[in-house]
């Protein structure tokens, strides 16, 4: 290419550049996904059909490492500063809708009618946020374990009840094969304690808070039922089922190292699974008494409140909405699409797909975290209260310590707005 | 007309002005503002409006009680027995809602102790966590400001040698303090490892596999030695340039002197470079303490304050409150607090020192 001809190109980019700029108001958007490719990829992918399909938005995209980004939208909005479209993980929106950083969307709601119900973000009787995919949780083992310890293979309609689930865990510590029985992931901390456990803590009748009031966590968190959730928690770790402290290597590398029987983990590493074993099994979620239960809701997408310009960026996440979408960042991330129909349109989650299970697993057992401003309190206490039971910690101390907490926090903010 | 003594004042606070107007706004406003926020309950985000609350967060803060347990009794006035031990009621049932103890309502055990008899005395804190974060800093300041500035000193003497490259001992001695305290705590944790840690490959080598492995960051009992030997082992070559400066200042005639008169190494020390010292000492000593109460990173990096609260600081409560759960009211008592105590012991340390340099 000669000079002139690269200069001639260089020019006409930039006059194109300049004057679609000039037609266009720019919409802001701040991603939680800094360093993945793939996810970049995704939604770089949305943006540019965005920007192309219509002449009175423009969307920029800006990535934070997921670590930071919480942070980074706090700090942004004490700053005044907000972008107008960010995400948001599912359970952390109430927080942010009551502190006054977002506004509600203005979706059409038959564009969402046939959507999971976990990536719906509803808060005080509004849809705040929505997410083009969700998460769950599955108790991952081999089928040649099973066998070999002549188990039962639970169903989504005959789950493990606690004592087919601790029959289990018995077996496989007797048979001497593993190291430990059970990978429960306690090398993650941070939210994934409040998302995988909690659960286990509602299927024993227990729950973070009172849902029926959220104004207090007296009985839910320290009633009978919780007890006895403790109370099997930290035997899990007095019976040697399970690492109360777990190395991050074994969390990501130990059941396909043959060091854990059984391992509690989410979808996104079902794919590595089902690579290290051809007979690698997603067991559905154990009833402990109310039910088999799992968590819901992950990241979505919101406007925030300081926006000039909500409608620009209702229409953006209108947009996203597409079945299409929704396939594509389930075929990248491994993630399962919001809608039956974008699951069908992928490799994973159609009808006979290795991760097929999980649609159904969502269906049927999901129930999001307390939805609740006070949930980003609730969930550090519920954390430090299971890492404590799991090192020795009395449970009943423990857990009334922990309601005491949430109490007083609840009390501090005047009841959260509920 | 100006006097020369108010233009060279006037000089001097232009040459000090950035650096105290920097100081005044990153320092002392943040620290009036965290003394006024504590006596509220700001919110790190919320809704609501400020209110003043009094001293409601200290309180619940410094809350300590006492409650001694007789054990179960039958009608007849015999103890009863549970597995061959003396039962007692439950301390929750005193410690919650119960209308004859308002005082030790959603109070916890700190510890217990048995002094006479059958009678168990439990020491109870409205907010053990935070109890626990001040015993566990004065623990580490207490072994670490004698263990570091002697390691520092010891290590000083050695490099204060005229041999042949002992540039390089004294390169390898401070390379720890150039490297950022979050990328030394990221490499210790994985030398700390339970499975196949560095630490634990290189004892169970040296012992020929009679050493079974420690969980060092995970066992309540070693995770914060682990974190203090860590802590010294980073700092210790900072305070080993010191130490030099401080030597080099003392004079060579006074050494001269003292090898004419035939002094034994021992003497040396004791009786010129100990003294010569003395200045030195004291910052050390002060710095020392004062780096140590602010304990952070490396508990955030390696344990986030566990296992069991045997690694929580008094700085990582004031975060993990102020930030983590939003409540700024409650982290800005807690550095209140803590501003109190490394005010009052830097205080007695002056008050120490300064006697000793009467003498």
């Amino acid at each position: 290419m000669t000079n002139a001809k690269w200069v001639a190109g260089a020019f006409v980019a930039a006059t194109a550049w300049g004057s679609v700029a000039a037609a266009q108001e720019t919409l802001t958007m701040w991603y939680h996904g800094a360093g993945n490719e793939g996810e970049a990829k995704v939604l770089n992918q949305i943006i540019t059909d965005f920007n192309g399909s219509q002449a009175d938005w423009k969307v920029e995209l800006q990535s934070f490492p997921q670590a930071a980004y919480n942070d980074s939208v706090v700090a942004g909005a004490l700053a005044g500063n907000l972008p107008d479209i960010l995400d948001v993980d599912g359970p952390v929106m109430p927080n942010w809708a009551w502190a006054g950083y977002m506004q509600p969307l203005t979706i059409d709601e038959s564009k969402i009618a046939n959507f999971l119900p976990g990536p719906k973000g509803m808060w005080d009787g509004k849809l705040y946020s929505i997410g083009l995919w969700d998460a769950a949780v599955s108790l991952v083992t081999r089928q040649s374990i099973l066998d070999e310890l002549k188990l039962r293979t639970p169903t989504l309609a005959e789950p493990w009840t606690l004592e087919e689930f601790n029959g289990a865990m018995e077996a496989a510590k007797a048979s001497g094969k593993f190291e430990y029985a059970l990978d429960l992931g306690t090398a993650w901390t941070g939210e994934w304690y409040p998302y995988a456990f909690s659960p286990l803590l509602q299927s024993f009748g227990g729950d973070l808070v009172d849902r029926s009031t959220y104004k207090t966590a007296e009985g839910a968190l320290n009633g009978e039922a919780a007890m006895a959730f403790g109370n099997w928690w930290q035997s899990l770790f007095t019976n040697g089922y399970a690492q109360a402290t777990q190395d991050g290597a074994d969390r990501d590398s130990g059941f396909g190292a043959g060091k854990y029987a059984f391992s509690w983990n989410g979808n996104w590493a079902a794919l590595g699974a089902l690579k290290a074993f051809d007979d690698t099994v997603f067991l559905p979620a154990p009833n402990f008494g109310a039910g088999a239960k799992i968590g819901a809701a992950s990241w979505q997408f919101g406007v925030s409140a300081k926006s000039a310009h909500p409608d620009g960026a209702s229409k953006f996440i209108e947009f996203a909405l597409q079945d299409k979408y929704l396939a594509d960042f389930a075929n990248t991330t491994g993630l399962i699409p919001a809608t039956a129909t974008a699951a069908a349109m992928t490799e994973n989650y159609k009808e006979g797909g290795p991760l097929a299970v999980y649609y159904s697993m969502t269906e049927a057992n999901a129930l999001v975290r307390p939805v609740t401003p006070g949930y980003v309190v609730q969930a550090k206490v519920f954390e430090k209260a299971l890492a404590d039971i799991a090192n020795g910690a009395d449970v009943a101390a423990t857990l009334d310590a922990a309601t005491d907490e949430i109490n007083a926090d609840i009390e501090k903010n005047g009841g959260y707005g509920h | 007309m100006a006097s020369k003594f108010t233009v060279s004042h006037r000089a001097g606070w232009l040459m000090a002005g950035p650096a105290f107007g920097l100081m005044v706004m990153f320092i002392l406003v943040p620290f009036f503002f965290a003394f006024a926020l504590s006596f509220t309950n700001q919110r790190l985000i919320s809704p609501n409006p400020t209110e003043f609350v009094g001293l409601s967060n200290y309180r619940q803060l410094l809350g300590v009680g006492m409650l001694t347990l007789e054990p179960v009794k039958d009608d007849a006035g015999i103890v009863q027995l549970k597995d061959g031990a003396p039962e007692y009621p439950a301390l929750r049932s005193f410690t919650r809602k119960n209308p004859d103890y308002p005082h030790l309502d959603g109070m916890r055990e700190l510890f217990s102790f048995n002094l006479s008899g059958d009678k168990i005395t439990y020491v109870l804190a409205r907010d053990v966590v935070f109890i626990k974060a001040v015993l566990n800093t004065f623990l580490f300041v207490l072994i670490v400001a004698p263990l570091q500035g002697g390691l520092a000193l010891g290590l000083t003497l050695l490099i204060n040698q005229k041999l042949r490259g002992i540039n390089v001992f004294r390169t390898i001695y401070f390379m720890p303090v150039v490297v950022s305290i979050v990328v030394v705590s990221i490499l210790w944790r994985i030398i700390y490892d339970g499975n196949n840690g560095l630490l634990n490959n290189i004892l169970t080598g040296l012992s020929f596999g009679a050493f079974q492995p420690v969980n060092w960051l995970g066992e309540t009992s070693t995770a914060m030695g682990a974190i203090i030997a860590m802590s010294v082992w980073q700092a210790v070559g900072f305070h080993m340039v010191i130490w030099l400066s401080g030597l080099q200042t003392i004079s060579p005639t006074l050494y001269e002197a003292a090898s004419i008169e035939g002094a034994s190494k021992w003497q040396v020390f004791r009786y010129i470079t100990w003294p010569g010292l003395k200045n030195t000492a004291v910052l050390v000593l002060i710095v020392i303490t004062m780096q140590a109460f602010g304990l952070f990173d490396q508990i955030n990096v390696m344990t986030k304050g566990g296992p069991l609260d045997s690694t929580q600081t008094i700085v990582f409560q004031a975060i993990e409150r102020g930030y983590g759960k939003q409540d700024i009211s409650g982290g800005s008592a807690i550095s209140v607090l803590l501003f109190l105590l490394v005010l009052s012991v830097s205080l007695i340390q002056r008050y120490l020192t300064r006697s000793v340099e009467a003498k």
